[in-house]
C-alpha cells in the first residue's frame, strides 16, 4: 500500500492522476482463514483492521453481501459524541472518541473528522438540571461538557426560535465541544484500505448463505462464492444480524426498524455545530457542501426495507420547524432510510456468544457510527483472546437474562418506540 | 404509504393505527415459573425478513386490535384480521354452569 501524502498527491497531480493505486485489491476468497468477518461495514472493515494491527492476525477475510459502504456506514447522518450516562457506555464511547481524534493518521486516511461540538437544547428547568447531571457524569469521566445559559446559546446558534411563541421555549443546552462530524463514506474506505494494506482479503458482492460446521462447532461459512474455512467467525452486520443469527442458531433479542434520515438543498453555511433538539426527536448539522443532514425517529414498525414513509418525513419536518422556523421554506433534496438492529435496552452486543466459533457484534440501535473504530477494536480484542476487551465487557448477550442490562434509552420489548 | 385494509373499517392509512410488535410471541401463564418462558416472552424475537405476523390498533378508527401478516421486506399485506374473535354464538342450554350438581 502506497502511503498517501502532500508529496504524493502533488506528484499524482503533476502526473495527470493516472498511476493512483487502487485503494484495496479485489481477491477471490482462499479457501480458509484464520479469521472471517461477515459484514464489510464499519465496525467489520475496523475489527479486520484490528485483528490486524493490534494483534498480529493478517490471515483474515472480510466478506460483504454488498459493496464496502454501502450499508449503514453509508446510510447515517455522521454525529460523533461521546455524552453518555451510563458506566460501560460512558468509556466506550469516550475511547471511540479519542480513537476518532487520530483516526486519520491511523488509517493514513482523511476521515475528515471536524470537532465542531454537539448543543442538546433544554426546554425546562428539569430537562436543565438533567443535562446538568449528563455533564457531572461526563466531566468526572474526563469527558468535556459543558451548560449552557439561554444566552450563551443564542450566542452560539442565534438562528433557533427564541421568540415568546416557541413552543418549547430554550432554557439553556449541554454542549460537547469535542464531538463532531466525520466524512462516513471516508471511514468505511479508510479501514478497507488500511486494512488491506496488512492483507486483509475485502470479498465484495458475497452473501453468506449458511455456516460450517464441526458437531455444534461453526469452522466456516457458506457464501455465494463456495465455502469458505475459517478458525473463528465474526458477525458485524447490523440489521440483518437477526437474519445470520437465526442461520446459526442464535435467538436474539433484536428487531429491526427502519430509521430514515434526510439532506435539504445546499444552503450558504449556518449551521456551524451539530445541534439536537431536547423537546422532540431532531438533530442537525450542515455538510461541507451546505446542505442540512437532519434525522428523527423511528419509522416504527419491523422493516427491513431501506426506505421509510412520509408520516415520520412529516413528523421530523415538524420538530425540525419548532426549533428553526428559518428553514421551513428550504427545499428537500433526498432522504434514505437504513435498517437500524433494536435492542431492548438499546445498548449494543459485542461477545462471544454461546456457539462455539462464533462472535457476535450488533445491537447498534441508531447510534452506531460514533462507536466504529472502539467497536472495531474492543471486537478484534473480543475474537483475538476469546474474552471481551473490558471496556466492551458489559455488552454481553446474557444481560437480559442476568438483568444487568444497560438501559440508557430502551423502552423493553417496544424497540419501535425508541 | 402502508395501507392497512381494516375489516371493520376499510383501506386506511397506516398513520391511522398503533404498531403492537410480533403478534407471534404468547405470554406465559400467569403461574408459570419457567425462566425461559419470561425470558423469551420479553426479550427473543424471530425478527424475520419475510413474512411477519404483527398487532396494529386501529387507534383513529374502530379501535380494533388487528393481527396482520406484512412482507417486511417489501411492506406487501398479505392478510388482516381481528386479533380477537367475536364470540359465538352458544345455543340456550337450561344447565347453568353456576349451578353446582344437586345432591
Amino acid at each position: 500500500m502506497r502511503r498517501y501524502s502532500a508529496l504524493s498527491l502533488l506528484a499524482n497531480g503533476l502526473a495527470g492522476h493516472r498511476h493512483w493505486q487502487r485503494a484495496w485489491r479485489a481477491p477471490e476468497p482462499k479457501r480458509s482463514y484464520d479469521v472471517v468477518i461477515v459484514g464489510g461495514g464499519g465496525h467489520g472493515l475496523a475489527t479486520a483492521f484490528y485483528l490486524a494491527e493490534n494483534h498480529g492476525i493478517r490471515n483474515v477475510a472480510v466478506i460483504e453481501k454488498g459493496y464496502v459502504g454501502g450499508g449503514n456506514v453509508g446510510r447515517n447522518t455522521t454525529v460523533i459524541r461521546s455524552n453518555y450516562l451510563l458506566d460501560g457506555n460512558t468509556q466506550f464511547y469516550e475511547f471511540s472518541m479519542k480513537l476518532w481524534e487520530g483516526l486519520t493518521h491511523a488509517l493514513n486516511f482523511n476521515v475528515m473528522f471536524s470537532q465542531r461540538g454537539q448543543i442538546v437544547t433544554a426546554h425546562s428547568a428539569d430537562q436543565l438540571d438533567f443535562f446538568g447531571y449528563r455533564a457531572n457524569v461526563m466531566r468526572l469521566n474526563g469527558i468535556d461538557a459543558e451548560i449552557l445559559s439561554r444566552d450563551d446559546v443564542r450566542r452560539l446558534v442565534p438562528y433557533l426560535d427564541y421568540s415568546d411563541t416557541a413552543r418549547f421555549p430554550i432554557h439553556g443546552a449541554i454542549m460537547q465541544r469535542r464531538a463532531g462530524t466525520a466524512r462516513h463514506d471516508a471511514v468505511a474506505w479508510g479501514y478497507a484500505r488500511a486494512a488491506d494494506g496488512h492483507g486483509v482479503d475485502i470479498i465484495q458482492n458475497c452473501e453468506v448463505t449458511g455456516f460450517l460446521r464441526e458437531g455444534e462447532r461453526i469452522v466456516g461459512i457458506e457464501t455465494a462464492k463456495g465455502p469458505i474455512a475459517a478458525g473463528k467467525v465474526g458477525l458485524a452486520v447490523a440489521g440483518h444480524t437477526s437474519v445470520l443469527g437465526h442461520k446459526a442458531g442464535l435467538e436474539l433479542p433484536i428487531e429491526s426498524h427502519v430509521l430514515q434520515a434526510f439532506v435539504t438543498e445546499p444552503l450558504k453555511p449556518m449551521v456551524d455545530h451539530v445541534v439536537a433538539y431536547g423537546a422532540d426527536h431532531f438533530y442537525v448539522s450542515q455538510s461541507d457542501k451546505g446542505g442540512l443532514v437532519f434525522g428523527g425517529n423511528l419509522d416504527g414498525y419491523n422493516s427491513y426495507a431501506q426506505r421509510g414513509n412520509l408520516g415520520v418525513v412529516r413528523e421530523v419536518a415538524e420538530a425540525a420547524i419548532a426549533l428553526m422556523p428559518c428553514i421551513s421554506r428550504v427545499r428537500l433534496l433526498r432522504h434514505w432510510g437504513g435498517v437500524m438492529d433494536m435492542t431492548p435496552d438499546a445498548s449494543p452486543i459485542i461477545c462471544p456468544t454461546p456457539i462455539d466459533g462464533l462472535y457476535l457484534n450488533g445491537g447498534w440501535c441508531y447510534g452506531g457510527f460514533k462507536a466504529t473504530p472502539a467497536s472495531g477494536w474492543c471486537f478484534a480484542h473480543t475474537i483475538a483472546t476469546g474474552k471481551p476487551h473490558p471496556l466492551n465487557a458489559a455488552y454481553s448477550l446474557d444481560r437480559f437474562r442476568t438483568g444487568r442490562t444497560l438501559d440508557e434509552a430502551g423502552v423493553g420489548p417496544f424497540a419501535w418506540l425508541q | 404509504m402502508l395501507r392497512i385494509d381494516c375489516p371493520c373499517c376499510g383501506p386506511r392509512d397506516h398513520d391511522e393505527f398503533r404498531y403492537g410488535g410480533d403478534a407471534s410471541v404468547t405470554r406465559p401463564a400467569h403461574d408459570d415459573s419457567d425462566f425461559e418462558a419470561w425470558y423469551r416472552y420479553v426479550f427473543v424475537r424471530k425478527n424475520p425478513a419475510g413474512a411477519h405476523r404483527e398487532h396494529w390498533q386501529h387507534v383513529l378508527g374502530c379501535r380494533q386490535w388487528l393481527i396482520v401478516e406484512r412482507d417486511t421486506r417489501n411492506h406487501a399485506i398479505a392478510s388482516v384480521a381481528l386479533a380477537r374473535k367475536p364470540p359465538t354464538k352458544q345455543p340456550p342450554t337450561n344447565k347453568s354452569p353456576a349451578r353446582k350438581p344437586s345432591r
